[in-house]
């Protein structure tokens, strides 16, 4: 049987969206945080993607906001729909009310509008937890390279699949009153890294590297992050097995 | 004035950008790389079927080598590669995947024993060789002779260039993030750098550096229907082709990927079809075999999309309320495969369409994809025209894919070039050449040019919008420069463009909001773009054969007695309005494989 589009009955009117943006420019010394009410036709598979480009084009061209892949790949357009934090460009109207509220994702720094500036902080947390394979190997490139099991390298990947959005930090009880907690993000990549054999580094180093409040012992096991990771990570579990292992350090 | 000065300049933190940046950082010179977005968020982290190199790990890539991985290069370009890298490449592909290995990619290894495949619509068991356990191994893509594409599930690109990135973080290499390159500093002969826009405060700085090198990516949205992200605007080839010194090199060479899910234009990997999956049309039937009996679905995909859209115009697409369109059917492949190997397409399928591929049929259209065209540069990344200005990935064409390029051939192109452009840059840095004389006056100059565009655009009074020209240009393109083109419709198309050129100097604004202004921005950008497509069309015009992806169903034969050349394209005075065409014999005496049939 050929299986077709999921489709909203033909007789079903065309609905109006209400959609409500914060809005606010730094960049303006005269600006407010305040919300903006736009109104549009929904379209048939229309996602926030669409939508706001629709907006930006036809009514207000100074809408700021981030989209590069629109595919869900690259983690650009996180920001809080509905009050939840998760990827516009994948989010079709169609699973929300009539009227939609947008707003940018806390905690970042705002550059306007739903525009949030989480490349900086990802950066910031990357060098400090030195998110890279740390070896003294030197590898012959003209050699075969090193056997890894495949169940392994699947289980490395598992963890690697995390699009640095931001959503995880968004919606962490413990970010929003610790500044330099790193949050799921950072303890996500501690755990990749810490799977993987072709990095050197021990449990003693990883231990430098979060084993106090602004790492994993901060986390208040609250899990917002793991409800709200667009990637669905295992934030929940693999936060957990950190915990035990640089406990087990800390009291050593 | 806000100058900041550095050995070398690196437009662009996509793998392409980044693996320069690390070659050149290794022999010591310093380095910045200027980026649109955050560099993870670059438009490599949507590659997702995988990387051609010939590991020959596999049962089904048993007896590959560098030979065989050239031929299939240079018979998928269509004879218009440069066979000299292409050999290159190929030679260097495989030490490419072993440093990312190195530097953390997660590639699917292989597991010995026996393991069931679909080849052909019919599940086969294959035994995997013992000594192989743990290699990486490799998946089936279009147009190879063995299964040589190394693979991470179906998200390659996001791990490479996670691991890339994160590489050039342990080198402490600075990326300036949201700055946008809006033109090179240069006097005729030599670059000094690049004037840059910061898209968060609007501001104009200039960057002065011994070298500068373009790794932009490609320019897939001045098509409407396109894979490509939205930052794909080809602005880095834009301001090279403004020079006027530098040409853009066969930019008719435009690819179309079979496989876009219908009508949102997002890719599903050519690895859906490597592992097995089949194209269908409305009445459910397999329509490949009947076009290409030998390599079916896996023909290059210049063929694959051809004939897609030919059983469409004879009246087999399905259809939908957006359109006519076929099936991709990876039902076959079973649950736990596409759970496994296949998620991102999953993924993809269930926001943006609402079903389950491993239940139902995925809605499918070739959309453009990959930009064979670009900065016309030598074997080793040094753009022609200026010296000092390099080029690599798909923003340059140094010419590894002539007029069609290989599925998985691009990302390996990426960190290959990577890696020998990075060594150019420095062995340029090296020489007397590579040490810099440049007038402060000429970097002054070069930047007040560049704010009196920006202010000119922002206090015009003209009724032009920048998104309606910019839509009416994607429609012009999709429709009159696509898959299948005609001289009739080439000669509409480009007359049409020349016409909204001139209209995209009439552009005036509706707001003037502080800070970089995103309607100023498109408005900037669409005056570039627009020179970029009539660079496409132009060259596709006078093009009188069909090759690779450009295909003339009036001249449907490759014709290598008139063209066995490259086309060079030339915007020498701003004024005009079309570009000047030049073209470079590709010389037969010292191709290794000589023309033939492409099989
Ligand atoms: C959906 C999709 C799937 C693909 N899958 C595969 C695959 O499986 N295998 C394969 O081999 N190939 C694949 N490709 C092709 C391949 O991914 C790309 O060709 C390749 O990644 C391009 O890399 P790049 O470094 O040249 O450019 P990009 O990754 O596009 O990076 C360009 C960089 O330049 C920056 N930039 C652009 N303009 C400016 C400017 N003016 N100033 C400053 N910075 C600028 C951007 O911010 C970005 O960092 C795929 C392509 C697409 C679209």
């Amino acid at each position: 049987m050929i299986s077709i589009l999921r489709r909203k009955n033909d007789t079903q009117p065309t609905r109006r969206l209400c959609i409500q943006v914060l809005r606010h420019n730094p960049a303006d010394a005269a600006s407010v945080p305040h919300l903006q009410a736009f109104e549009i036709a929904e379209a048939e598979g229309m996602t926030l993607f669409i939508a706001l480009n629709e907006i930006r084009a036809t009514q207000d061209p100074s809408l700021q906001f981030d989209f590069v892949c629109r595919a869900g790949i690259c983690g650009s357009c996180a920001m809080l729909i509905d009050g939840r934090p998760g990827l516009a460009c994948r989010t079709l109207t169609r699973d929300l009310g009539t009227t939609i509220t947008l707003a940018p994702l806390p905690f970042f720094e705002l550059i306007g509008d739903l525009s949030v500036n989480t490349g900086k902080w990802m950066r910031g947390t990357s060098e400090r937890l030195q998110t890279w394979i740390h070896s003294s190997a030197q590898t012959d490139l003209d050699a075969l390279e090193a056997p890894m099991e495949p169940e392994l390298a699947e289980a490395i990947y598992e963890l690697d699949r995390c699009i640095e959005c931001g959503c995880c930090i968004a919606g962490c009880g413990t970010a929003q009153m610790r500044e330099k907690f790193v949050g799921a993000v950072g303890l996500n990549k501690i755990a990749r890294f810490r799977l993987d054999p072709r990095d050197d580094r021990s449990n003693d180093d990883f231990y430098e590297l979060i084993g106090d409040d602004d790492g994993v012992f901060g986390c208040m096991s609250l899990l917002g992050c793991h409800d709200v990771c667009p990637k669905q990570l295992p934030l929940q579990t693999q936060i957990a097995y950190l915990r035990r292992k640089m406990a087990v350090i800390g009291l050593a | 004035m806000d100058v900041i000065h550095t050995d070398v300049l690196v437009i662009g933190g996509g793998l392409a950008g980044l693996r320069a940046a690390l070659g050149a950082r290794k022999r010591g010179q310093k380095v910045i790389i200027l980026s649109l977005v955050p560099p993870k968020r670059s438009h490599s982290a949507a590659a997702q079927g995988g990387m051609q190199a010939s590991l020959g790990n596999t049962a089904k890539g048993a007896g590959d080598n560098e030979d065989i991985h050239f031929e299939d290069t240079v018979r998928g370009s269509d004879w218009g590669a440069d066979q000299e890298v292409a050999r290159m490449f190929v030679h260097t592909a495989p030490k490419a995947v072993r440093e990312l290995a190195a530097w953390g990619v997660p590639w699917n290894r292989v597991q010995a024993g026996p393991r069931d495949v679909i080849i052909d619509s019919q599940r086969v068991t294959l035994t995997e060789p013992e000594a192989a356990h743990g290699l990486i191994t490799a998946r089936d893509f279009g147009g190879t002779k063995k299964w040589r594409t190394c693979y991470v599930s179906d998200g390659t690109g996001h791990a490479m260039l996670y691991a890339v990135s994160d590489r050039t973080i342990a080198e402490g290499i600075p990326v300036h993030e949201r700055m946008e390159a809006v033109s090179l500093i240069h006097d005729g002969e030599r670059c000094y750098g690049a004037i840059v826009r910061n898209l968060i405060s609007g501001k104009l700085l200039a960057y002065v550096a011994r070298a500068t090198c373009i790794a932009t990516g490609g320019f897939g949205r001045i098509y409407q229907s396109t894979t490509n992200a939205v930052i794909n605007e080809g602005i880095g080839a834009a301001i090279a082709l403004e020079t006027g010194v530098v040409p853009l090199a066969n930019m008719e060479a435009v690819q179309f990927h079979p496989t876009a899910i219908f009508p949102a234009g997002i890719l599903v990997t050519e690895g859906c079809r490597g592992d097995g999956g089949l194209l269908r049309d409305v009445d459910g039937h397999r329509f490949m075999p009947d076009y290409e009996p030998e390599k079916k679905e896996l023909a290059s995909r210049d063929v694959v999309s051809r004939r897609m859209e030919a059983h469409i115009r004879s009246g087999k697409g399905a259809s939908n309320r957006f359109g006519e369109h076929l099936w991709l059917d990876i039902t076959l492949l079973g649950e736990a495969h596409i759970n496994g190997k296949l998620r991102e397409v999953k993924e993809i399928c269930q926001h943006f369409l609402g079903i389950d591929p491993a239940k139902q049929w995925i809605p499918v259209r070739p959309a453009q994809h990959y930009s064979m065209g670009g900065i016309r540069t030598d074997a080793h990344g040094a753009a022609r025209g200026l010296s000092g200005l390099f080029a690599c990935g798909e923003a340059a064409c140094w010419d590894l894919h002539g007029f069609n390029r290989l599925g998985g051939n691009s990302v390996a192109e990426t960190v290959v070039a990577g890696m020998i452009v990075g060594e150019a840059i420095a062995d340029f840095c090296a020489t007397p050449e590579g040490d810099m004389h440049v007038s402060t006056a000429l970097v002054r100059d070069c930047r007040e040019q560049e704010n009196a565009r920006f202010a000119d655009i922002a206090t015009s009074r003209g009724q032009e919008s920048a998104s309606v020209l910019m839509q009416r240009m994607q429609a012009i393109m999709s429709e009159k420069v696509g898959i299948v083109r005609n001289g009739d419709d080439l000669t509409v198309a480009v007359d049409e463009l020349k016409n909204l050129l001139l209209r995209s100097r009439q552009i005036g604004l509706r707001s003037s909001a502080p800070g970089a202004n995103p309607e100023l921005t498109t408005a900037w950008r669409v005056q570039k773009m627009l020179k970029l497509a009539l660079c496409v069309a132009y060259g596709a015009l006078q093009r009188s054969e069909s090759r690779g992806a450009h295909f003339r169903e009036d001249y449907p034969r490759r014709d290598d007695a008139q063209w066995l050349k490259r086309t060079l394209a030339f915007w020498r005075d701003p004024e005009q309005r079309v570009p000047t065409l030049e073209y470079e014999n590709l010389d037969v005496r010292h191709m290794e494989l000589p023309p033939g049939w492409r099989g």
